[in-house]
């Protein structure tokens, strides 16, 4: 079970262009708004065509700008989960459901509802028009409709962003039983990197209409391949780096000199560091020679309910106020034993966590 | 009296409401997905007949139809001739409604979400059902507000089906013109007569309009459009 992708497609402000493969393991696709991403998911589903490429699941090719093959959506086998699941309003939910099994015989019909209608925890909803149901049985209805058609690929463009807080996690909890059923190519857009790392195993960062990184989740998140992907993974601190003769690397930004766990093959132009990386240490170094341990002031902070944001200004340089260098993330407990000790404080860059960038 | 003008002015509105709702739906279906000089072409042709004074709309009809014109030449060869018949009336009537029917629904099915049509060619289904079993059910208030409209157009229709089909009576005397001669040859009690059967068929027709607009927004509240 595959599905190939490699198209291209002239948009306002950028080309989309986009290659990759996807397995039976879910594909994250992880793109600021505006990225091409629901472009990417609608040239995959036949509802926009692309300007030239080749888009091919299992052994059918759906498109084929050369062979000039153009399958239309009817015929693809792809189930859509659209962003507001666009139900039909006028049919209930069993009405919505069977709407793509049209072709059977009517008890056919019935039974497979009835199973979806189990197996997405709708029962008793099945006569309830779309508007009577929470966001939560309208996203589940919506699965429903698109699995029932037994699709050989499901793409869903941002399926939780239009839930409340409170409900996604038991809507992430569906995908995922349904993502571990499936079985077969599955795609899932979305803007959110933590939901793109939690739904996904494989991830595809989408910059400007094009792959900025494509593989699997731990290492992307673990080792941002430039800098755009780390920011865009959620890195929030990255500087401009150069490489000193001394194998030590020069934080431009940060006004620091740093020491890598590995030295990059390649010399890099960035550095970073993820904020719950930073580590504060309690008492003097054993030696002096402990690399990356720098004297830091807290500029300013701000607080979440179980973690506090440190924005940290390094080496004396009283920083302007609002002006910092790094951010630091630590937990309330943590927080609660270093807030009343005398700055400077001293916050150590493990070498093994900073990552150099080549572009 | 002779009830003719009745018989005669509700088969010809109903023949065009007929026809004007399949040509109508069908070219509004055929238009919503095109866009282009063509199309915006093809547009001011459809909503002309409602621009353009009726006696123009006869006039251009009566040279279409007539023994010389192209369409008329073309039923001699079957013998038929539609000037001055009953269908002449049914013709003119279709032709100046046609513009209501194409502008409400047209507007009621681009007021359906894409979204929705999207959503169901993924789920395999044709476009001709898409339309029958999706856009159409969505978009029905305002086809039939359009209908109604058209029924309305078509009913009160006189200087086209003047021009084109005369007045015969019983055969092509319709209640305008029934009117309009009645009050020509000073028979004051039957135009009287004549109008109040009209006013009374609009506000019955109103007045379904509106009971029926209501009942159905207490049912797309359920769907949750409004």
């Amino acid at each position: 079970m595959t599905l190939e992708v490699q198209i291209e497609k002239k948009l306002a402000d950028f080309t989309l262009e986009v290659a990759f493969r996807a397995t039976e393991t879910p594909l994250s696709i992880l793109g600021a708004s505006g990225a091409g991403k629901s472009m990417l998911l609608r040239c995959i589903a036949g509802l926009e065509k692309p300007d030239c490429g080749r888009i091919a699941l299992n052994d059918r090719v759906l498109f084929d700008s050369e062979r000039r093959v153009g399958i239309p959506a009817r015929e693809r086998r792809i189930g859509m989960l659209f962003q507001h699941y666009a139900l039909f309003p006028h049919r209930t939910v069993a009405q919505n459901i069977a709407f793509g099994l049209h072709h059977l015989p009517h008890d056919q019909q019935e039974a497979r509802t009835a199973s979806l209608v189990t197996r997405t925890h709708l029962a008793g909803l099945e006569q309830r028009y779309p508007r009577e149901l929470s966001g939560g049985e309208q996203q589940r209805t919506a699965l429903a409709r698109a699995l029932a058609i037994q699709p050989e690929a499901l793409l869903l463009d941002e399926p939780l962003s239009a839930l409340d807080t409170h409900l996604r996690g038991q809507v992430e909890a569906q995908l995922q039983e349904t993502f571990a059923s499936f079985r077969r190519p599955a795609l899932l857009v979305t803007h959110n990197m933590e939901e793109a790392y939690r739904l996904g195993e494989q991830l595809l960062v989408l910059a400007r209409g094009r792959v900025a990184a494509f593989g699997a989740k731990q290492e992307i998140f673990r080792r941002p391949p430039t800098s755009e992907v780390a920011r865009l993974t959620g890195c929030k601190n990255i500087s401009p780096a150069r490489a000193n003769p001394d194998g030590t690397i020069e934080a431009l930004d940060w006004a620091c000199r740093l020491r890598l766990a590995q030295m990059p093959a390649t010399p890099p132009k960035f550095i970073g560091i993820r904020a719950h990386h930073l580590d504060f240490l309690d008492s003097a170094p054993e030696s002096a020679a402990e690399p990356n341990v720098i004297p830091c002031w807290i500029v300013r902070m701000s607080e979440t309910p179980f973690r506090i944001t440190l924005f940290l200004s390094l080496n004396g340089e009283r920083a302007e106020a609002g002006e910092a260098h790094l951010q630091a993330e630590v937990f309330k407990e943590k927080w609660e034993r270093f807030r009343n000790r005398p700055q400077p404080w001293r916050v150590r860059l493990a070498p093994e966590s900073l990552f150099a960038m080549p572009e | 009296m002779d009830w003719s003008p009745l018989l005669i002015s509700l088969a010809t509105s109903l023949a065009a409401t007929a026809v004007t709702l399949v040509a109508g739906l069908a070219a509004a279906a055929w238009r919503q997905n095109r866009a282009g000089a063509g199309a915006a072409l093809v547009d001011g042709i459809f909503i002309l007949p409602l621009v353009l004074p009726p006696t123009v709309v006869g006039f251009l009809l009566l040279l279409l139809f007539g023994r010389n014109g192209p369409l008329g030449k073309l039923l001699l060869r079957f013998d038929a001739t539609v000037v001055f018949s009953w269908p002449a009336t049914v013709i003119a009537a279709t032709v100046v409604a046609f513009p209501l029917m194409y502008i409400t629904a047209r507007a009621a099915l681009e007021q359906v979400d894409p979204h929705l049509l999207q959503a169901a060619r993924t789920l395999g289904a044709s476009e001709a059902r898409i339309f029958r079993e999706v856009a159409l059910p969505l978009a029905w208030p305002g086809v039939l507000a359009g209908t109604i409209l058209s029924f309305a157009r078509a009913l009160g229709e006189f200087g086209a089906t003047l021009m084109l089909a005369g007045n015969i009576p019983g055969k092509t005397e319709t209640i305008p013109i029934a009117i309009y001669f009645a009050v020509e040859a000073n028979e004051i009690q039957r135009a009287m007569a004549w109008c109040a059967v009209d006013v009374g068929i609009s506000i019955a027709l109103l007045g379904g309009l509106y009971y029926w607009t209501h009942a159905q927004r207490l049912r797309r509240e359920r769907w949750g459009q409004h």
